[in-house]
């Protein structure tokens, strides 16, 4: 007989919230908690630790994380999934490991890894085979920026996930995983559905995207009604009830504040999407048109009628690379003509700037409280604002023309124009710029390792 | 006829892919979905976010959402890292594409007469 799992997800990015996934273990039925580490720049900042140290290399977080939920997890055989391993997942299980025998729980609790994304070490094979690794945005080959590239990993999919639980684990650590395969792993795993059960798979990748992002479907940067969303402050992450039919309801812990509605979650499934017809993944393309929402009672929405489409034999890959320096200073400027002096003292730098013949790649300005956010759409700003930020970015490959810009802006405070403050940060920060290269890699070039071991 | 912002009759979400921004334009009823569909355009987003949007726009209907999605290509600064903007992920750009001004019915402007 077939039984609703509940899979919830306690972390929408790095850098989310450290008490979400204590709460969702916590204050409600889950079978499942699906944790997001990884974002693009995450992965070269990851290669860079573990350069200095072999033994790092994956989300800290992750191992303090788990050592507080232990207990819970094993009283009650919750499953945790996450892609922590960043380019180390053999550390980051040892991390876990190491916290499950030094708490007592030796021999109770199975920890599997998913590896074999990254591909860093053979980029200069693939290159000499041809495979190209162009960029999916400019068509570029890799070639062009093969000495900058500081990391590459291939994302793997739901299905690499579901091998993992198969194996008896109970905390799977993967590297590069696409968010939605967080999602649709368990599904895979406790419904047995097979890899060309192209429905099913696009029903569990959208119940992936649509709880991926984590409060930004149960409330959080929701735009309708936004100001009668309740008790924001303990606002409740998503739960998904999954059936082995595909149909699924999104859902929150009882008592938890946000809203879930049809509108809430038809602003999640807009986020980041493409084509709507065609969001591919590694286990299948799923059909966005075609999901049907139902409110199904307070705080609760029911998808169905999804359906998907076979998968490409391609692997997205994500390729991170050095790609010069860029510094960010600002200054405010208050009533009366807040504005005009901003505008003054952009005039007054850019002409220092060139007097001293640094040249960039880009100068941007912004003046934040009048156009920043939505460009001339603004219309032009009151007479009477209260005050503006002059915000002024520079980028370049030329680090020491960046150092130099930094130095440039305090002065203004008491040689520009007047009634300015807000410098008390000191001199910008410069930084390097890790720039994102997509490409594509035939799914035959790479294979992944799936193992588990037992603490 | 009357004049009305989108905002008025949708709402919306934006977010980022490398140097594209997409919206998410979603009809608050089912009766504006149609008014969408007719009147905001690829072309009269492109013209909406001129000097944001440096590529071509692209629009896919999501009728089972009451929804549009466009593709604001080049809108970004090189996106992600190497963007200087403040919004460098577009976030914002779901509330600047609700200031356009669309025709409507009187039936439906007097929805918002108060």
């Amino acid at each position: 007989m077939s039984r609703t799992i509940k899979i919830a997800n306690g972390q929408g990015f790095w850098g989310d919230s450290l008490h979400a996934p204590i709460e969702q273990v916590r204050r409600g039925p889950i079978d499942y908690l699906t944790l997001d580490y990884l974002a693009e720049i995450t992965m070269s900042i990851m290669q860079k630790q573990r350069a200095r140290d072999p033994r790092s290399g994956y989300a800290r977080d992750f191992v303090a994380m788990i050592e507080e939920i232990l207990p819970d997890i094993i009283e009650r055989n919750i499953k945790v999934v996450a892609n922590a391993g960043g380019v180390n997942p053999e550390a980051c299980r040892d991390g876990v490991a190491d916290v499950a025998r030094r708490r007592g729980f030796a021999g109770k609790v199975k920890i599997g890894i998913v590896s074999g994304d990254d591909i860093m070490n053979r980029l200069d094979d693939f290159i000499a085979r041809g495979v190209e690794l162009k960029n999916s945005e400019t068509g570029e080959p890799l070639a062009s920026i093969r000495s900058r590239v500081q990391s590459a990993n291939v994302y793997f999919g739901g299905r690499h996930i579901a091998e993992a639980l198969d194996k008896g684990a109970q905390v799977v650590i993967a590297g590069r995983v696409t968010d939605t395969g967080l999602t649709l792993g368990p599904m895979v795993h406790e419904f047995g559905w097979k890899s060309d059960d192209w429905d099913r798979l696009a029903a569990g990748t959208i119940a992936g995207h649509t709880i991926e992002c984590g409060a930004q479907c149960t409330g959080g940067n929701c735009l309708i009604d936004w100001e009668t969303i309740p008790n924001l402050a303990d606002i409740g992450y998503p739960v998904v009830e999954a059936n082995a039919d595909g149909s699924f309801v999104v859902t929150k812990h009882k008592g938890t504040g946000g809203r879930i509605s049809v509108a809430s979650v038809k602003e999640q499934l807009l986020y980041e999407m493409g084509d709507p017809h065609e969001y591919i993944t590694p286990d299948c393309v799923a059909d966005f048109t075609t999901i049907h929402l139902t409110q199904e009672g307070s705080d609760r929405v029911r998808f169905s009628g999804i359906k998907g489409k076979p998968a490409t034999d391609l692997f997205k890959v994500s390729v991170s690379y050095s790609a010069g320096w860029k510094a960010i200073g600002s200054l405010v400027y208050a009533w009366p003509d807040a504005y005009r002096k901003a505008k003054l003292a952009d005039r007054v730098l850019r002409e220092r700037l060139d007097r001293l013949g640094l040249k960039f790649d880009k100068i941007l300005t912004e003046f934040v409280g009048a156009d920043a956010c939505h460009g001339q759409l603004s219309g032009p700003p009151s007479e009477d604002i209260a005050e503006v930020t002059f915000r002024i970015g520079v980028r370049s490959g030329d680090k020491r023309a960046v150092e130099q810009f930094t130095r440039e802006i305090a002065p203004l405070v008491l040689n520009g124009p007047p009634t300015v403050t807000g410098f008390a940060g000191g001199r910008p920060k410069v930084e390097e710029i890790i720039a994102y290269w997509p490409a594509l890699i035939p799914k035959s070039e790479v294979s992944a390792d799936i193992s588990v071991i037992e603490a | 006829m009357s004049t009305i912002k989108l905002l008025k009759l949708a709402h919306a979400r934006s977010g980022d892919k490398g140097d594209t921004a997409n919206v998410g334009l979603i009809a608050l009823k089912p009766e504006y979905y149609p008014i969408l569909v007719e009147q905001v355009t690829a072309q009269r987003v492109k013209d909406h976010f001129k000097g944001i949007c440096l590529g071509e726009v692209e629009r896919f209907e999501v009728p089972n959402l009451g929804a549009l999605n466009f593709l604001l290509h080049q809108s970004l600064d090189g996106g992600g890292t190497l963007s200087l903007k403040t919004d460098a992920q577009g976030k914002t750009y779901s509330s600047a594409l609700l200031r356009m001004e669309v025709d409507v019915d009187e039936s439906v402007a007097r929805e918002f007469e108060s």
